[in-house]
C-alpha cells in the first residue's frame, strides 16, 4: 500500500471530522424535535383551550353543552384519589426500602423480593386495572370508588417509591449507622432517628415523581369501570346526604371521576367543540404533571449541591 | 459498699427488663417492615392469580387453538370468534412503528449527550427529557388525534382518521425519553480508558463512539430496548384514542385497528356483567398482554448477560 501524502491525510482528517459535525448536528435535531413536542402540545392546548380557561372551567360540573363543561367534579377527584395513593404508597415504598436495605439478610427471600420489584416495575400500568377489577372491586367488593383507584394506583408506584428509598438511603455513608449504633441506639432508632430523616430529601423526589405519575395514568382506572360522567362532588365528612349523616370517610366509598378519564371522555366525542374543553383540561392536566416534575428536578438538583457528608 | 450494691441490684434488672422489652419491639418492627417488602410479592401473586383464575373460566368455553389460529375477534356478537391475532396484530404494528421511531432517536440522543455534548447541555438536556417522559399518556394521544394525524393527512392523503401509524409515532416520541436515558447511563458507564486508547489511535469521536463504546456498553443498549419495547406492547390510552377501536387484523400501519390494551379499555367502558364471557375476555387478553411483556423481559435479561463487559 501507497504511504498517504500529506494531503491525502489532511483530507482523511478533514473527512472525520465533517462527519463528527454531521453527527452533532443530527443529535441536536433529535433533542429538538423532544423539546418542539412539549412546546407544541402546550401551545396547541393553549391556544385551543383558551376560551375555556377560566375560573368557570373549575368550579362546573361536567355538562352535555359544551361550553357549560367544566372539570369540578374531575380534579376534585384527582386530588382524593391522589390523597388515597399518597397515604398507601409513602408508608408502604418507604417501608419496604427501609427493610431491604437496613434489615433484609442476603438469602432467597430477599432475592426473589428483588427480582419481583424489577419485574413489577416492567408490567403494564393496565394490567394493574385488571388486578383491581379482580381483586378490589369484586373480591374484597370496594367497588368503583376512590378507595379503589387509590390503592391501584399505590400499587402501580410502589417500584418507584421503594426503588427511590433505596437510592436515598444507599448514599447515606456507614459510619453514620456505626456513631449511632456506637451510642446504644438500637436499630429501629438509628433509622428513625437518622437513616430516614437524612434520606427524606431523597424519598420526596421519587414519591412527587410517582404521583405524577400515578395522577395522569387513565387506563388502569378506566378498567375498573369508574364512570366517565359524574355531576356532584364524594360528601364530605358530616354533611347531610340523602342517605343520612356522611361519615368521616364516605367519600372512600363514592363514585368518581379524574382528569385524564375526563379528558378521554372529550377526546372521543365527535363534537368538536367538546375539543375545547379537552385542550383546556388537557392543559391543567399538563400544568400539573410538569410543575410536580419540575419541583423533583429542582428538589434533587439542591440535594445534590448541599449534601456534604 | 456491699449495702450500697444491694440497693441498686434492683434497679439493674429494671433496666435488663426494659431491654427485654425494647429487642421485642424491635422485632416487631422487622415483622412490619418484612410486611411491606412483601406486598410486591402478593402484588405478582394477586395479577397472576387474577389473570388465570379468570382466563381459566374463558379457555373452559373457548378452545385454545380457536383463540391462537381465528381470524376473528369478534366477542360480543351473537356469532362470537375469539380470535387473538387480530388484536395481536394492532398491537405488534404500532409498537413497531413506534419502536423505529424510539430506538434511532433513542440511541442518537444517547451517543450524542454521552459522547458529544458538553457538561452543561446534558444539565440541561436530561431533564427536558425526564419532562417528556413525565406528559401523561392520555395528553399523547390528544397529541396524535388532534394534531399528528391531521398533519400526516396532508401527507398521506388516503390516511383515515384513526390509524396505527400516527398513535405508533406519538408512542415513538413518548418512549424516546425510556431509551435515551438508560442508553446514556450505559454508555457513561464504560471507562474513559477505553475511548482513551481510540483516540491515541487516531480515531475521531464519531468512530470511537460507535466502534468502542457502543459495542462495550450493548448490554445496557439492548436492555433500555426491550424496556421500550415493554412500553409500547403495554401502552394503552394512545392507542385508545388515536388508533380507533375496532378490531382489524392488518399489518399495513395506514389503518385503523384494535390492541390488546385498546380492547380492554373497550369493554372496561361499557358495562359487561361480572362472570360473563365478554368480562373474562379481558382477563385473557390481559394474560396475553403480559405473557407477551414477559417473553421480552427474559430476552432482554438473556442479552444482558450475553453481552455484558465487564471493565
Amino acid at each position: 500500500m501507497q504511504p498517504l501524502t500529506t494531503e491525502q491525510i489532511r483530507a482523511v482528517i478533514a473527512r472525520g471530522k465533517a462527519k463528527d459535525a454531521i453527527f452533532q448536528a443530527v443529535g441536536i435535531l433529535c433533542l429538538a424535535i423532544g423539546l418542539l413536542v412539549i412546546f407544541l402540545l402546550v401551545g396547541d392546548m393553549v391556544i385551543r383551550g383558551a376560551a375555556r380557561l377560566n375560573l368557570d372551567f373549575f368550579t362546573q360540573f361536567a355538562s352535555r353543552r359544551a361550553a357549560q363543561a367544566g372539570i369540578l367534579s374531575a380534579w376534585v377527584g384527582s386530588l382524593l384519589v391522589m390523597l388515597v395513593t399518597a397515604c398507601a404508597a409513602v408508608p408502604l415504598g418507604v417501608a419496604a426500602g427501609l427493610y431491604l436495605e437496613e434489615y433484609a439478610k442476603r438469602n432467597l427471600v430477599t432475592e426473589i423480593i428483588e427480582i419481583n420489584i424489577t419485574n413489577l416495575a416492567a408490567v403494564p400500568s393496565i394490567v394493574y386495572g385488571l388486578l383491581a377489577l379482580g381483586i378490589f372491586v369484586y373480591a374484597f367488593g370496594f367497588g368503583q370508588s376512590i378507595l379503589t383507584a387509590g390503592l391501584t394506583l399505590a400499587l402501580l408506584i410502589l417500584p418507584i417509591v421503594i426503588v427511590a428509598t433505596r437510592e436515598a438511603i444507599r448514599a447515606i455513608p456507614g459510619m453514620i449507622r456505626e456513631g449511632s449504633m456506637a451510642v446504644g441506639a438500637t436499630r429501629w432508632q438509628t433509622c428513625r432517628y437518622h437513616i430516614i430523616p437524612y434520606a427524606m430529601p431523597g424519598i420526596l423526589t421519587g414519591v412527587i415523581i410517582g404521583l405524577a405519575r400515578a395522577i395522569g395514568e387513565t387506563a388502569p382506572i378506566i378498567t375498573i369501570g369508574a364512570l366517565t360522567f359524574i355531576a356532584f362532588l364524594p360528601p364530605l365528612p358530616f354533611t347531610e346526604t340523602t342517605e343520612g349523616s356522611a361519615g368521616l370517610f364516605e367519600w372512600l366509598m363514592s363514585p368518581f371521576t379524574v382528569m385524564p378519564i375526563q379528558i378521554f371522555n372529550w377526546t372521543s366525542r365527535p363534537d368538536p367543540a367538546f375539543e375545547v374543553n379537552a385542550a383546556a383540561a388537557g392543559f391543567v392536566l399538563m400544568a400539573m404533571v410538569l410543575t410536580m416534575n419540575g419541583l423533583a428536578i429542582w428538589l434533587r438538583y439542591r440535594m445534590r449541591k448541599n449534601i456534604k457528608w | 459498699m456491699t449495702a450500697h450494691n444491694a440497693s441498686d441490684l434492683p434497679r439493674i434488672s429494671d433496666r435488663l427488663a426494659k431491654n427485654a422489652l425494647r429487642n421485642v419491639s424491635e422485632r416487631i418492627i422487622e415483622a412490619i417492615l418484612f410486611a411491606a417488602a412483601a406486598v410486591s410479592v402478593l402484588t405478582t401473586i394477586g395479577i397472576v392469580y387474577v389473570l388465570v383464575s379468570e382466563s381459566i373460566h374463558f379457555f373452559a368455553q373457548v378452545s385454545i387453538v380457536d383463540f391462537l389460529t381465528d381470524t376473528q375477534w369478534t366477542p360480543l356478537f351473537d356469532d362470537a370468534h375469539f380470535g387473538i391475532m387480530v388484536l395481536v396484530s394492532g398491537t405488534l404494528v404500532s409498537s413497531f412503528v413506534a419502536l423505529a421511531v424510539a430506538i434511532p432517536m433513542g440511541t442518537i440522543i444517547a451517543i450524542y449527550l454521552s459522547e458529544f455534548a458538553n457538561p452543561k447541555v446534558r444539565e440541561i438536556a436530561k431533564p427536558v427529557l425526564e419532562l417528556l417522559g413525565g406528559i401523561p399518556t392520555i395528553v399523547f394521544g390528544y397529541f396524535a388525534l388532534l394534531i399528528v394525524t391531521p398533519v400526516l393527512q396532508k401527507i398521506f392523503p388516503e390516511l383515515p382518521g384513526f390509524s396505527l401509524l400516527s398513535a405508533g409515532l406519538v408512542m415513538g416520541i413518548m418512549i424516546v425519553p425510556y431509551v435515551a436515558s438508560l442508553s446514556e447511563d450505559a454508555m457513561r458507564a464504560v471507562p474513559m480508558s477505553l475511548r482513551e486508547g481510540a483516540f491515541a489511535m487516531g480515531s475521531t469521536r464519531l468512530y470511537t463512539a460507535l466502534h468502542v463504546v457502543v459495542p462495550a456498553a450493548f448490554s445496557g443498549l439492548a436492555a433500555s430496548y426491550i424496556l421500550g419495547i415493554s412500553r409500547a406492547v403495554g401502552e394503552t390510552m394512545i392507542l385508545a384514542v388515536a388508533a380507533g377501536m375496532q378490531p382489524n387484523l392488518t399489518w399495513n400501519p395506514m389503518e385503523p385497528a384494535a390492541t390488546i390494551t385498546s380492547y380492554i379499555v373497550q369493554v372496561a367502558l361499557g358495562d359487561l356483567p361480572h362472570g360473563s364471557i365478554g368480562y373474562q375476555t379481558i382477563f385473557a387478553a390481559g394474560l396475553t398482554l403480559l405473557l407477551i411483556t414477559l417473553c421480552f423481559n427474559i430476552l432482554g435479561q438473556w442479552l444482558r448477560r450475553k453481552f455484558r463487559e465487564n471493565y
